[in-house]
């Protein structure tokens, strides 16, 4: 009986292993692991799934189509759960345990600089497809969303020139709303305008009331708003129920927040964006890839600028690695030098900066109707992160790992 | 002098707009703690729930405010099947029925995370808004305090003038005692926690229209809750009303003078004050001064 069952057990195992060589001999390669670290839970999952979605529809795009350099993709992803000791742990993980070269993640400024430190240690590659406030000057990471002088440096001009020099600003009080605030303040001073009153709002604040009086007082010609998160993003539903009506201006909301589709309009009327992806973009490319998406995952109920970004990240991945031939670190970085890493997102032509190594877009202005339906005001065909190129950050020559803004320039 | 007039009108408008939160976010959480001596950290989730039911019932076309009646009685039903099958195991436990109710609460959270997706469409606040001057203010926020204030006033005759109002005190001040004159302890003690937890979801279902619902949206009240009950202290009447009212105060001044990050500053810095001065918050202080 029990050399039957070592039979069965043996030509059992002799049929996986016969089926494993003929997987390996139609696939001779293994896969190429990446690494995805992406919040699924937590306080703003509803606005990085998106990016977990558009990781995985560009992966199962690359390997339908061949892979990379003839190796197919495979991703390692965990849920760090909106808790930055996660995300560094996991980084860890991904790297040290799963042997991961390149990680495509983090959401907020503070997880990012969380695990920043970790790849720069272990000679990885951070894709943070992201915008955000700027400044980081690392050859380990890439950034492939929007930057300041991209957001910021169109919108602010914009603003002031239609509405007025007389500035407010309500921001999320960590890293990213004190230095979107420190660049809102040098743009509108060097502007000639003026700063009414800054108010850092601690993460989790949902009540409004004192904030939307304080505002009221000032009487600004237009708000800046750099709120962060669900909690937070009451400030819009409650500035509307007390008849606040005032132009505003942001870096995050609607491209990223898809507030006009969450909110009861006309809560979010008279907001002003500059991004380099809405939805809304009416370019061929870009309405194949929201059909695209919209076939793989029916009830995204937006495809917002992060998730655009991620799945650019990992096609402008596979153009490195295609011009390094290689997917070595080292190589990757030579051909960033050469300037001439582009590819056509669905956004448009993306270039990545040799100085920086952070991405050109295409910037979008648009601006919310009462109804809800958004309007392009105005186009930037490209805008350059040239801000780190000009303080003097070149990854070309030098790689000080560090991050910059407008108060901490590098010491020459 | 209109001027004036109008910086005052809206001063008191916010120190009436956070003591409604306050009295309100803490109103729960003060009677299960003053009554029965429980921590309750699902505190927040019960919130949640009032605030989801209240949405889903308008979305589904019913009017507001039977909206968040039926949230409120939810959250309360809700409560009851937690003491009966949970919470009652822990009773002269008082840390363990903490752990008890955060892993409840850290369950809830996850959970409706999973099962109802990470946001929300709020159903818009309704009733417009007045203008003073330079400033407009939301005529809501005028209902949520009316409700506020029903609720203290509610509580007040709930406590004092009915037969469970008698037996609840008594409870609380000697349950050996009152079990042997024949009060059913066990009831009580179900019921109200039924009551704190109905209170949650009734903040929930009032303030769900101004907020963006989220599983973890019940977070943004229990920091301000947990400091009106340690201030106050056990009683809701004595202790949660005038804490909420002298936290009002200040929160409201401070944040008016240097922004919502010196607002929470001030409440916080108060609660350290009243604990080393007023251990027992203004209840125990009152008690002991009428004693």
């Amino acid at each position: 009986m029990s050399m039957l069952r070592n039979l069965a057990i043996a030509s059992a195992a002799g049929l996986m292993l016969g089926v494993s060589a003929a997987a390996a001999l139609a696939d001779d390669k293994p896969p190429l692991k990446i690494g995805l670290l992406e919040d699924h839970s937590g306080d703003i999952a509803i606005f990085t799934m998106p990016k977990v979605h558009g990781a995985h529809l560009a992966v199962d795009e690359i390997n339908a189509a061949g892979g990379i350099l003839g190796r197919k993709l495979e991703i390692i992803e965990y849920d760090p759960q909106f808790d930055n000791a996660k995300f560094q742990e996991f980084a860890r993980r991904l790297i040290e345990k799963d042997g991961v070269q390149v990680i495509f993640g983090a959401a907020t400024s503070a997880s990012r600089e969380a695990i920043r430190p970790i790849i720069d240690k272990d000679n990885a590659l951070l894709f943070y497809a992201q915008q955000y406030e700027g400044g980081v000057c690392d050859g380990n990471m890439i950034g492939t969303g929007g930057v300041p002088e991209q957001q910021f440096s169109t919108l602010i001009p914009y603003m002031m020139e239609k509405y007025g020099k007389k500035v407010y600003v309500i921001a999320a009080d960590y890293n990213f709303g004190q230095i979107s605030t420190e660049w809102t303040r040098k743009l509108v001073t060097e502007a000639g305008g003026q700063i009414l009153g800054a108010e850092l709002i601690p993460l989790g604040v949902s009540q409004f009331g004192q904030t939307i009086q304080n505002i009221q007082k000032a009487k600004p010609d237009w708000l800046m708003t750099l709120v962060v998160g669900n909690a937070q993003s009451a400030f819009y539903e409650q500035a509307a129920a007390a008849g606040l009506h005032i132009p505003m201006g942001s870096s995050i909301t609607i491209g990223l927040g898809f507030e006009h589709k969450r909110f009861k309009p006309p809560t979010m009327q008279g907001m002003h964006v500059v991004m380099n992806w809405f939805e809304e973009i009416d370019r061929p490319a870009a309405k194949a890839f929201v059909a695209r998406w919209h076939a793989k995952y029916p009830n995204e109920t937006y495809i917002n600028d992060m998730g655009e970004n991620e799945y650019s990240a990992i096609y402008m991945y596979k153009k490195l690695a295609e011009m390094a031939g290689s997917f070595d670190l080292d190589k990757i970085r030579a051909q960033i030098a050469t300037g001439k890493a582009c590819i056509d997102a669905p956004e448009g032509q993306i270039c990545i900066d040799p100085k920086s190594q952070h991405a050109s877009h295409q910037m979008t202005l648009l601006s919310v109707n009462a109804d809800h339906s958004v309007k392009v005001e105005k186009v930037w065909p490209r805008v350059d992160p040239y801000w780190l190129g000009q303080i003097g950050c070149d990854l070309t020559k030098d790689d000080p790992k560090e991050q910059y803004t407008p108060s901490n320039l590098p010491s020459k | 002098m209109t001027a004036f007039v109008y910086q005052f009108l809206a001063f008191a408008y916010q120190v009436a707009d956070v003591f409604a939160f306050l009295v309100l976010a803490a109103g729960g959480l003060a009677i299960i703690f003053g009554m029965m001596g429980i921590i309750n950290m699902a505190h927040g989730e019960f919130i949640t729930c009032g605030a989801y039911v209240t949405t889903a019932l308008v979305r589904a076309g019913l009017p507001l405010p039977v909206g968040i009646v039926m949230g409120a009685l939810f959250a309360g039903v809700l409560g009851i099947a937690l003491e009966r099958t949970i919470v009652r195991r822990f009773y002269n436990r008082p840390i363990d029925s903490l752990v008890v109710t955060w892993g409840v609460s850290l369950i809830a959270t996850q959970g409706a995370l999973l099962v109802l997706g990470s946001a929300w469409t709020s159903v818009g606040t309704p009733l417009g808004s007045i203008g003073f001057g330079d400033y407009s203010f939301a005529l809501y926020r005028l209902v949520m305090l009316a409700v506020a204030i029903g609720v203290l006033v509610g509580l007040y005759l709930l406590f004092m003038k009915t037969r469970f109002g008698v037996h609840a005190r008594a409870t609380m001040q000697n349950p050996a005692m009152a079990r042997a004159l024949g009060v059913p302890t066990e009831r009580i003690y179900a019921q109200t926690f039924g009551l704190g937890a109905a209170l949650a979801g009734l903040a929930g279902g009032v303030y769900a229209p101004t907020l963006t619902l989220s599983p973890t949206m019940g977070t943004g009240f229990v920091v301000e809750s947990f400091v009106t009950v340690v201030v106050g202290g056990a009683d809701v009447l004595t202790g949660t009303a005038p804490a909420s009212a002298v936290l009002a105060i200040i929160r409201a001044a401070c944040t008016a003078a240097w922004g919502q990050v010196f607002g929470l500053i001030g409440l916080l810095v108060t609660v350290c004050i009243v604990i080393r001065v007023l251990p027992e918050g203004f209840s125990g202080w009152l008690m002991r001064r009428r004693a």
